[in-house]
């Protein structure tokens, strides 16, 4: 306690300084443990090789990265592909929502047409429905394009593009609005005066204005397409085609107990670059948060 | 992407001023767009175009003409949109509102049309390929046929079958999808195109060589060749006969004759239907299977029941706790505030599929670190005994959800203004009071819609439950694959997706039901919070 007790001048009565500051710190401590431990298990798990569930309850007790080249080595579990079908899957899906998104913002900040709040509402109403509910559509739709057009169809990577991009606008679109109106007007009228176009405005100079917002949009995104299961798991059939919450998902409701130290340092690794990208954005998505999204 | 664009490009050109000016613009903006954006329009078209005629001519080959038709509108009226100069609304519009048709809009259409039929198992294809089934299904050796001397053949990863006609002397070729006919240059060891196999690789493709059946004709009523070894095959026909004037199957042994009843099955007079069926519209079926089968209704009233438990205690237990840590480290004293905050959000950032997964792990009944470590190797069933496993999906959405919540009131804590806090404590207000009457309630207001929007998303928080226990313990007396711990979302995926017995149908009545409740609360419970912005 006391390393941490801070030493404010004048120094307060230990009694004091505990009712109105110390029981903050018990708190602090006791949410610490709640919030880490479950990480700190699975990258102590992750450590200790040829693991088994029951094995990785001696915390730390190994060292070893064996885990991680043997993640790497079995065909029936082609970490390797998830990982890059991931990552591939999400950098396009986000970009692909950025771009969509920004420029229905665009349209819907800063022009004037009828239809204009009906579209907005529609938006939101659309987006009532989650696509998340049509899976058995989206499986149907698909296998039907498949039929015709493989490379678009059930098992493709592409496809499930498409359908995340399919759910890209509605929320995010009225995020993007609500920082689009923040900046002002006069700048795209003076921009216009000086004789620029309406895509010169929107690519050079309002896209730049509007960067953190972007980042956040493609954050979120990121995190939403890589962390599917519903739509990814129906969608893609192949292990070599699935994305890793796919693949960890079956390969631990498989051999649960056998390989745990496998599976844990797959999910460290999968987890490294999510939450990375999270702590070094959180500033900007937490104003994105409370803005109206949820994880 | 016609709908909401097309009158809006409209109205644009109505409300320019006139068409001097309507020009002018359109010279301006083409004047200021340069050579090379015109290029990149030009060709991005190009591309466009170039895969709708693709498409278009794919599509007619296969004798469609619904799809090529919608896909021609489409693509003129992307054409149109971006050659024609103003509509500028519908420019930047267009690019969303296409997928957001195809994979939003349509698909929510489908799911509804889905609802309205008897698709799954049993009933995927139509009327002509459930009888082809039907009739390969139920095949018999024809009893003294002579025996077929074949080679088996390989195509394209397909098997076919090379067998000379006794007759005629002619050597016939034929797959499971194509009837046995003569093929030009073939000899009595292979035929142009086709790979024979030699005996190491029919013994390797034993079981898909044993499963091909090929037909004799076009009529499935003359039957098909077997083979079991891949050097002899044998006549086999159908118990089944198909007699299409009067729409019946009959079973040649038993002598009952199978109807067509319009249930998408051929149904005997006792009731047995033969499967597979095939696709029909049922009407409101699936609906009422859901309310009134008693299978199906417990489980289902259950589920709701849990779902509803779960998206209210699950936002409750997290904006309590968020709640409570944000009052806690919002004391301007305290220090290393900083450290605590990163810490507590990491379970925020870790994938939330991995978290339940690892939280499954730790819960295990047997080798779980909960029950070894900390309850001294006890064996609590935790994710077994209904009651246990709720409580386990509770804990591990506290622990998942509140980070999110103590950002949230964080910020809004510290939105509100001090000087409201001085006048209470000015006017002789506890702090306890000054939190209940005055500072809750502002709170109150700017949370609201992230706590609808919460229970709606833990509503049909699928990853958690899905990767946690499955759905599990499973309900004994179900018809269908369904669990205690099942939410609306994950019964719709199991019943579509999960086991032997798929039911799109019901799922996507499911799925529909689903819609209405999620609607119906957030539009009532929005238009609450509006009543409470407005008392204060």
């Amino acid at each position: 306690m006391t390393d941490i007790a801070p030493a404010p001048v004048p120094r307060r009565p230990f009694g004091r300084w505990f009712r109105e500051t110390g029981w903050r710190h018990i708190v602090g401590i006791v949410m610490l443990v709640f919030a880490a431990f479950p990480l700190v298990y699975v990258l102590s798990a992750s450590l200790n090789p040829g693991g088994t569930l029951l094995t990785a309850n001696g915390l730390f007790q190994n060292f070893d990265l064996g885990s991680y080249f043997s993640l790497f080595g079995d065909p029936t579990r082609p970490y390797g592909a998830w990982f890059v079908n991931t990552i591939v899957i999400g950098l396009c899906a986000s970009v692909g929502t950025v771009i969509l998104c920004a420029l229905a913002a665009y349209a819907f900040s800063r022009m004037r047409f009828t239809g204009r709040r009906f579209g907005l509402l529609t938006l939101l109403l659309v987006q009532m429905f989650p696509q998340l509910l049509a899976f058995v559509a989206i499986f149907l739709l698909m296998s039907a394009i498949g039929d015709i057009f493989p490379a678009l169809g059930l098992n493709s990577q592409i496809g499930l593009i498409m359908v995340y991009l399919g759910g890209a606008l509605g929320v995010n679109t009225y995020l993007m609005y609500g920082f689009f109106n923040t900046v002002p007007a006069s700048i795209d009228e003076a921009a216009k005066i000086d004789g620029a176009g309406h895509a010169r405005i929107f690519f050079t100079i309002i896209l730049r204005l509007v960067a953190p917002i972007l980042a956040v949009i493609g954050l979120l995104a990121f995190i939403g397409t890589t962390s599917d299961f519903v739509i990814a798991s129906v969608v893609l059939v192949d292990p070599d085609k699935q994305t890793l919450a796919v693949g960890l998902y079956q390969f631990v409701s498989q051999e649960t107990a056998r390989n745990w130290s496998v599976f844990a340092a797959g999910a460290v690794l999968a987890a490294i670059l999510p939450m990375a990208l999270f702590l070094a954005l959180q500033r900007y998505i937490v104003g994105g948060l409370t803005a109206g999204s949820v994880k | 992407m016609t709908g909401p664009a097309l009158q809006d490009e409209r109205e644009t050109t109505d409300v320019a001023p006139s068409r001097r000016g309507r020009r002018a613009a359109a010279l301006a903006e083409a004047a200021s767009a340069g050579w090379k954006v015109w290029l990149a329009k030009i060709v991005m078209l190009g591309v466009i175009d170039a895969l709708a005629i693709y498409a278009m001519l794919v599509l007619i080959a296969q004798g469609q003409w619904l799809v090529p038709l919608i896909i021609a509108v489409v693509a003129v009226l992307v054409n149109v949109v971006y050659l024609v100069p103003g509509l500028l609304p519908a420019k930047y519009l267009t690019p969303g509102l296409i997928f957001l048709f195809v994979f939003q809009v349509f698909v929510v259409l489908f799911s509804i049309y889905i609802a309205f039929t008897n698709y799954g198992s049993g009933h995927i294809s139509t009327k002509d390929d459930a009888v082809a089934a039907l009739m390969q299904q139920s095949q018999t050796r024809v009893e003294n046929s002579p025996t077929f001397p074949v080679k088996v053949l390989e195509r394209g990863g397909d098997f076919y079958l090379l067998t000379t006609d006794p007759a005629t002397g002619a050597f016939e070729v034929g797959g499971a999808d194509q009837p046995l006919e003569q093929v030009a240059g073939a000899t009595a060891s292979g035929a142009p195109g086709f790979t024979t196999l030699d005996f190491a690789q029919i013994l390797q493709h034993q079981t898909a060589i044993g499963a091909l059946s090929v037909p004799l004709s076009s009529d499935p009523n003359d039957g098909y060749l077997k083979t079991t070894d891949g050097s002899n095959a044998y006549q086999f026909t159908s118990t089944l006969t198909w007699d299409p004037t009067a729409d019946t199957m009959t079973d040649t042994k038993t002598g009952v004759v199978y109807t067509d009843t319009g249930q998408g099955a051929f149904t005997s007079e006792d009731g047995t239907q033969l499967l597979p069926g095939w696709q029909v519209w049922v009407g409101v079926d699936n609906f009422v299977r859901a309310f009134s089968d008693a299978s199906i209704r417990g489980p289902f009233f259950a589920v709701l029941i849990w779902t509803f438990v779960f998206a209210i205690l699950s936002v409750a237990t997290t904006f309590v706790l968020g709640l409570f840590l944000a009052i806690v480290f919002n004391d301007p004293r305290m220090k290393s505030k900083k450290f605590y905050r990163v810490i507590m959000i990491l379970p925020y950032a870790f994938p939330g599929f991995l978290s339940a997964l690892v939280w499954a792990g730790m819960f295990n009944q047997d080798f779980g670190f909960i029950n070894q470590v900390l309850f001294g190797g006890a064996s609590i069933p935790w994710l077994q005994d209904p009651w246990l496993a709720k409580a386990a999906i509770l804990i591990v959405n506290l622990w998942l959800g509140f980070p999110y919540m103590f950002l949230v009131c964080t910020g809004a804590i510290q939105s509100i203004p001090e000087d409201i806090q001085e006048a209470g404590r000015v006017d002789g207000a506890s702090v306890w009071q000054i939190f209940r009457h005055i500072k809750f309630p502002l709170l109150l207001v700017a949370i609201a819609p992230l706590l609808i929007s919460s229970f709606a998303f833990n509503f049909n928080n699928f990853n958690l439950i899905y990767m946690l226990t499955a759905g599990g313990p499973r309900f004994a007396d179900a018809s269908i694959n369904v669990g205690q711990t099942d939410i609306l979302i994950s019964m719709v995926y199991k019943v579509a997706f999960v086991g032997a017995n798929r039911d799109y149908g019901l799922a996507s009545a499911f799925a529909i039901i689903i819609f209405v409740l999620v609607a119906l609360i957030s539009y009532l419970s929005f238009r609450q919070t509006k009543v409470l912005e407005e008392l204060n």
